[in-house]
């Protein structure tokens, strides 16, 4: 059982079935079901173009390479190497925005709590934390609430399309 | 003046109740140091060389009575009694406590101020001309778009970690004093041959350790289009800035390695995908927004009767006479004139401010400006709306509060940054160069003599003074833990802008007014009628400034 045995999943705390393979050199022998893979070995391994196998994207990737159809990739990790990379939240918008991406996309690496209202505006629905970044309690709950910093938003964005001036009264 | 709805002022409160939460846990030990640094830059909190500093937006330099009161007040209950008024156009303060910035957050939000990303790698306070909306050569009033780029870039979910510090600056007229060719992104408000409005577009401009001047990314882009093509620029950068080095982090170094034409591609390709999106203005947003910056009830006045009384009044007052050539502006509107208030006394750090002063400014906007105040990048205030007849109480009443300097624009009215009294950066201090050089020329008719002059000081290649930018740029350096001063001439922040030429090797901080007393006397000597002392160097060059301070 991985340490972050738990995450935050669409607002939730819950049990996180998925094992996150994210090195390049990963051992294929070690990818059973409910693996999250890099691209590349997902892209060159046909066999793994499965529906217990998500994707792993680094924040440098370009997306405008992909040729695949990834509409039934059941969750792409976004990688966050420092919470101050803003990279992944550009990705999630583009793949919920322009790649009509409707699976789950999940922020994991080093993320901080004070993001999860705008990761969860750039389109991200879960939020995997490594324990061993957090000072102080451990507590997903709380930590949730952050969610929920703000209620309304000027910009367009994944989860509110429409912009605060053309919902105005 | 825009005014906040319901929407603005839960937005804001939801930010503030959320820093209260960030700045409790890190008290409490439960967010570690380096997670809550870019939480609390992006609520205006640096912490520099003696304790924190504050810096509140003056969304595009625009403040009002009210607002002038509640900044005394915080400079009173929370502060030492001043504050400082920064060349992009901001507040700081320079003593507040760190547990009671969600305090003093709280009650600027009553008065429609924030601190929301005045610092830290996000967008940052958007600012523009000091006269827009007044001065007759404006094309369109840059205001309104000033207030949805305010809005587009608050809490933008997907910039707020950037590469790097993100500004943007706007002018509606073609003089320029927005320096929007030295932003990360210049906007010029204009209008094409059928009378729509739209953006000239800069891109790629800045100061500080490499400065750049920005280049043409469109020529005309329709207003509806502002955001998306803003959108679009700010996720190109995103994804491709640099972040292995902050020094080369800025926007200006991509579009520069880039090259303007491969950016713009790669932008414009991004575009494509969002315009015509949900982002796109619509008139009703664009006439809302305009709205709240019409004309005040200007009264009908007889704009030559009134010139005659004020001119009467210089012939006993010569003084006033002086005040009125260097401080104020001419307005569009008869019988009207902006006043600039000078906060460059000799004496006092340029730009800084008292608790008293700032409640004086309230009450002078209140008589005789319609309740408003403008702040200036070249820290000064401006009252905008004033009418002539009025000009000569206000001068003595201006006088009688310190502010009525008649410097604006010469070399007393320098710009000058913190330096090394305050920041833990600098590599010397500034602010003794600045009022060395007030008081070895406190002859003010050799000042007008000279007449408009640019004298910047940066205490450090940060270039907070924006030096490379002055007629006069002096920039500190340290040799061998030395203070010394590099002296840098030619620099322009207008329509014109430049970047300034090293004169030669650097200077200890006693040469510095002979160096400038010197190359005062090669501009005198060598100028032309009507000539500043920026074109004579123009036209002469270097050389003959540098062998007049350099000769032995
Ligand atoms: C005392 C505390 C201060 C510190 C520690 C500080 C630090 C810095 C640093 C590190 C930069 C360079 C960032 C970069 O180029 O990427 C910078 C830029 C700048 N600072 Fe400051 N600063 C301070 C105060 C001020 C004040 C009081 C002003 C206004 C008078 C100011 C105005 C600016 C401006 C306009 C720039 C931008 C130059 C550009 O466009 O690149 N700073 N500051
Ligand atoms: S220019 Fe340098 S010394 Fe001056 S305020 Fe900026 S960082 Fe500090």
């Amino acid at each position: 059982m991985p340490a972050n045995a738990q995450i935050i999943k669409d607002g939730a705390v819950v049990n996180d079935n998925w094992t996150l393979l994210a090195d390049d050199q990963v051992d294929t022998t070690a990818i059973t079901s409910q693996s999250i893979i890099p691209l590349a070995l997902w892209q060159a391994e046909p066999s793994l173009q499965r529906e217990d196998i998500g994707i792993a994207l680094k924040n440098d990737i370009d997306l405008t390479a992909i040729n695949d159809d990834l509409s039934n990739v059941p969750v792409i990790a976004i990688d966050f190497p420092t919470f101050m990379d803003g990279r992944g939240f550009s990705l999630a918008r583009l793949l919920r925005e322009r790649y009509g991406y409707t699976g789950e996309i999940r922020a994991v690496g080093h993320i901080i709590r004070d993001q999860l209202c705008s990761l969860k505006r750039c389109g991200f629905n879960s939020f995997s934390f490594n324990p061993e970044n957090i000072q102080g309690e451990f507590d997903l709950k709380t930590m949730a609430t952050s969610l929920a910093d703000f209620s309304d938003a000027y910009q367009t964005s994944a989860d509110t399309p429409t912009p605060l001036f053309r919902r105005r009264s | 003046m825009y005014k906040y709805d319901q929407y603005d002022h839960q937005i804001l409160q939801e930010r503030i109740a959320q820093f209260r939460g960030q700045t409790e846990r890190f008290l409490a030990g439960d967010l570690k140091e380096e997670e809550f640094l870019p939480l609390r830059l992006q609520n205006g909190l640096y912490v520099q060389r003696l304790a924190p500093m504050l810096r509140i937006n003056v969304p595009y330099g625009m403040v009002n009575s009210t607002q002038l009161r509640r900044l005394a007040h915080v400079a009173r209950k929370y502060d030492k009694g001043y504050c400082h008024v920064s060349t992009r156009q901001n507040i700081q303060f320079n003593w507040p406590d760190l547990a009671d910035v969600p305090d003093i957050l709280a009650e600027l939000a009553e008065v429609e101020m924030h601190a929301t990303q005045s610092s830290g790698n996000c967008i940052r306070n958007t600012t523009s001309d000091q006269y827009a909306g007044i001065n007759a050569e404006e094309v369109v009033d840059p205001r309104p778009y000033c207030e949805i780029i305010r809005q587009w870039s608050s809490f933008h979910p997907e910039f707020a970690f950037l590469p790097r510090k993100f500004k943007i600056a706007v002018t509606g007229s073609d003089t320029d004093r927005a320096a929007i060719q030295l932003h990360d992104i210049g906007l010029q408000v204009v209008k094409n041959e059928n009378n729509e409005v739209g953006f000239r577009v800069l891109v790629g401009g800045g100061l500080g350790r490499t400065p750049v001047v920005g280049s043409l990314i469109n020529e005309f882009l329709p207003e509806k289009h502002l955001l998306t093509y803003l959108d679009a620029i700010l996720r190109t950068y995103n994804l491709l800035g640099r972040r292995d080095n902050k020094y080369k982090a800025r926007i200006k170094i991509l579009v520069k390695a880039m090259g303007i034409d491969a950016f713009k591609e790669k932008a414009e390709a991004e575009w494509a995908h969002i315009k015509d999106g949900p982002a796109t203005l619509t008139d009703e947003e664009i006439a809302r927004t305009r709205a709240f910056f019409t004309a005040p009830s200007y009264e009908q006045i007889d704009d030559s009767a009134v010139q005659a009384e004020v001119n009467a009044l210089t012939t006993d007052n010569i003084a006033f006479g002086k005040w009125l050539t260097r401080n104020t502006f001419e307005h569009k509107v008869a019988g009207y004139a902006a006043v600039i208030l000078s906060l460059k006394p000799t004496g006092v750090a340029p730009g800084d401010i008292t608790d008293t002063q700032l409640d004086v400014i309230a009450e002078l906007a209140d008589q005789y400006s319609f309740g408003e105040a403008r702040t200036t990048h070249e820290q000064n205030i401006v009252l905008a709306d004033v009418k002539k007849s009025d000009l000569f109480t206000l001068w003595q009443l201006a006088k009688k509060a310190g502010f009525a300097t008649p410097n604006i624009g010469t070399l007393t009215d320098m710009i000058c940054c913190p330096g090394g009294d305050f920041c833990s950066l600098a590599n010397a201090k500034s602010i003794p160069v600045a009022e060395a050089i007030q008081r070895r020329f406190d002859d003010i008719d050799y000042v007008y003599d000279i007449g408009d002059l640019d004298i910047n000081i940066s205490g450090c290649m940060n270039a907070c003074g924006h030096h490379h930018i002055g007629h006069i740029g002096i920039l500190g350096v340290d040799k061998k833990g030395e203070e010394y001063y590099q002296v840098q001439l030619g620099g322009r922040a207008n329509e014109d802008a430049a970047l300034g030429k090293v004169l030669g090797p650097a200077f200890g901080r006693e040469q510095m007014t002979d160096v400038i007393d010197k190359l005062l006397n090669v501009y005198i000597n060598n100028r032309h009628e009507d000539e500043i002392f920026v074109d004579t160097y123009s036209r002469i060059g270097l050389k003959p400034f540098k062998e007049s301070v350099y000769a032995s």
